[in-house]
């Protein structure tokens, strides 16, 4: 298995590479190659989860091995939680691909698109996958210059606007990374995550380590968006196209920002109070304001994108009262608890949230608008969208036989189960406001009859589109299955032994 | 130290030419004033008075050589710098074409 782990970067970088080269003269490469390279890299995702084997892969590039478990090259590390998230990506990649086939067609320059999309989902890869630092940084950067382009692909007044704004506060996130990546070097002398963990251990220093930790919850979080650092996710999220708006909202901001913070205070880090106190307060903080921004939008992309926040926040919110119970020597099987919640959370919004943006992007094709003023009685001219975003709507808001009821009830059990009932009251709350949002969007695009316009011009959208969407719809029904034990001991509770594991786990990666 | 302080002072220089110039062209300098204090401050770990460049051979010390690692990172955030600077300015470009003008208080098409 180790000998496949580059294939999860060099692949799309090819297919980057021989889409603007090839795809001028043949029609429909571009599309071809992008969907097998994406629909292989899930297939080699999905066998390391379901091999059976949750073992952990080291690959060293150039082959130099570690000298005295002293680590001379970069490496990149498979283990279940990076498989984990490999999954989410690959995943969303493949069905954004798919509906970006029909979608795609209103746009000119189409090599580009699948150009740009390919070296992004490289560079997300790339980040789940690295165990060096200063790699991490650069397929961060990779990604983040991709979606930039991505985001302003329509080229009009708001995309560029947003990217704009996108790119500066980019910038200074990636300032305030970089920055921290040399405190860290400064500090320990290596670069290799694991070798910083051992080095960390025996440290005494808590003030140098404690201002590098909150300069990377700043740049990491202005990646994820968490509530004070927000400010340019409804703006780029709504004026991106819609895949790629899928994309943003269901994979970036969870790769690129929050599986980093995971991955890095969880296994760099000694975990310690304070930084637990931090992350739960920053997670609350978003998932309330963020609801209560999204209840007042008109436009459709715009709530889709403040309901990110919020739902990021449940997240954040089940991994740091992980945290929190861990740094006070609570039991280790309730922060588990907690932690596999935050998790669960994490793929079912990656699957819920990318629908709804295909949703919206479905009502745009036909309508030309994002307005929900605008809209109305299209649940009889396109039932199949409208079905579909009936389920995603139910799971966001937390109706039972979807996913995201079982997630949000992990949550909040495991919230009551530590005495966070100020958690879990707001936790609920912010559920029901969810649902009330909810209803809006459905009322106001599907039911509302009384707007003026001719019901029967609208058909519905064309078939890769539909079946795109109804795969993740049947997901979003299927992955209720990770609450039953059995599943959620294979899938989840691997990546979350990872997360709660201790430093030896690493030596031993160290040397392998 | 003078040197950290004065790495941190081109830091906080860039920060205030972000949050306080109108003009797009002047945030994007602003943001590489940032950028290249982050650098600085890089090259300045691997730094020993009276160094030597690290290349092996019988007649220098272990102890006398700088690191080369942070050089190494430097190259590649300069030239990743360098492509994030260039998208900013296409879409300077493409914002002053679609607006007429650079100034970011009448770049406001996005609301709520």
């Amino acid at each position: 298995m180790d000998k496949f782990i580059p294939l999860f970067v060099i692949l799309p970088l090819i297919a980057a590479f021989l889409i603007p080269v090839f795809g001028r003269f043949l029609k429909a490469f571009n599309k071809t190659i992008t969907l097998l390279v994406f629909l292989t890299l899930l297939i080699l995702s999905l066998f390391y989860l379901f091999a059976g084997s949750q073992a952990s892969f080291v690959y060293h590039i150039g082959g130099w091995k570690p000298v005295n478990g002293v680590p001379i090259a970069i490496c990149f590390l498979l283990d279940p939680f990076s498989g984990f998230m490999l999954i989410i990506i690959n995943m969303m990649a493949f069905l954004s691909t798919l509906y970006s086939v029909s979608y795609m067609t209103r746009y000119t320059g189409e090599n580009y698109y699948y150009t740009l999309f390919a070296i992004m989902v490289a560079g997300l890869n790339g980040v789940v996958i690295t165990g060096d630092l200063f790699n991490l940084y650069v397929f961060l950067e990779v990604t983040v210059i991709a979606s930039y382009a991505l985001v302003a692909f329509g080229t009009e007044k708001e995309e560029l606007e947003a990217s704009f704004k996108y790119q500066v506060l980019g910038g200074m996130a990636t300032a305030l990374i970089l920055f921290s990546i040399g405190m860290i070097y400064w500090y320990t002398k290596t670069l290799n995550i694991f070798d910083i963990s051992a080095i960390l251990k025996d440290s005494s220093d808590y003030k140098l380590i404690e201002f590098t930790q909150l300069m990377l919850i700043a740049g990491f979080g202005l990646k994820a968006a968490i509530m004070p650092f927000h400010g340019w996710l409804p703006d780029a999220h709504s004026s991106a196209p819609s895949p790629i708006s899928a994309m943003l909202s269901g994979v970036v901001i969870k790769a690129a920002g929050l599986y980093v913070i995971f991955r890095l205070f969880f296994n760099m880090f000694e975990i310690s109070y304070v930084i637990g106190i931090i992350i739960t307060v920053i997670g609350t903080l978003s998932m309330v304001v963020g609801v209560f921004l999204a209840i007042g939008q008109w436009d459709l992309k715009r709530l889709l994108a403040y309901h990110s926040i919020s739902q990021m926040g449940y997240v954040i919110l089940g991994v740091g009262m992980g945290m929190l119970i861990l740094s006070r020597n609570g039991s280790e099987a309730l922060a588990a608890l907690a932690i596999t919640g935050g998790l669960f959370h994490l793929i079912n919004h990656a699957v819920f949230k990318g629908l709804l943006f295909l949703n919206a992007g479905s009502i745009e094709y036909r309508l030309n608008t994002r307005d929900l003023k605008h809209m109305g009685g299209l649940s009889a001219s396109m039932p199949l969208t409208y079905s579909t975003s009936l389920g995603a709507s139910m799971a966001i808001s937390g109706i039972p036989p979807f996913n995201g009821f079982f997630s949000k009830l992990i949550i909040i059990v495991a919230a009551i189960q530590a005495r966070y009932y100020v958690l879990a009251l707001l936790a609920v709350v912010v559920s029901i406001i969810t649902l009330a949002s909810f209803l809006k969007f459905q009322r106001y695009a599907f039911y509302n009859t009384k707007v003026e316009h001719e019901k029967k011009k609208y058909r519905d959208v064309p078939f890769v589109m539909i079946l795109s969407m109804v795969i993740m719809a049947l997901l979003c029904l299927g992955l209720s299955l990770l609450i039953i034990p059995d599943v959620r001991d294979n899938v989840l509770q691997p990546a979350v032994d990872v997360l709660m594991r201790k430093n030896d786990y690493f030596i031993n990666i160290l040397n392998m | 130290m003078i040197v950290y302080i004065l790495c941190f002072i081109l830091f906080l220089v860039g920060l205030f030419g972000i949050l306080t110039s109108r003009n797009i062209i002047k945030i994007v300098i602003g943001l590489s004033f940032m950028e290249f204090s982050v650098y600085l401050f890089l090259v300045l770990i691997g730094y020993i008075d009276n160094g030597q460049a690290p290349i092996l051979s019988d007649n220098i010390a272990a102890a006398k050589y700088v690191d080369p690692l942070p050089q190494a990172m430097v190259l590649t955030a300069i030239v990743i710098g360098l492509a994030t600077k260039a998208m900013l300015l296409t879409m300077a470009i493409r914002i002053y074409k679609k607006f007429n003008t650079f100034d970011i208080r009448k770049v406001t098409s996005l609301k709520g």
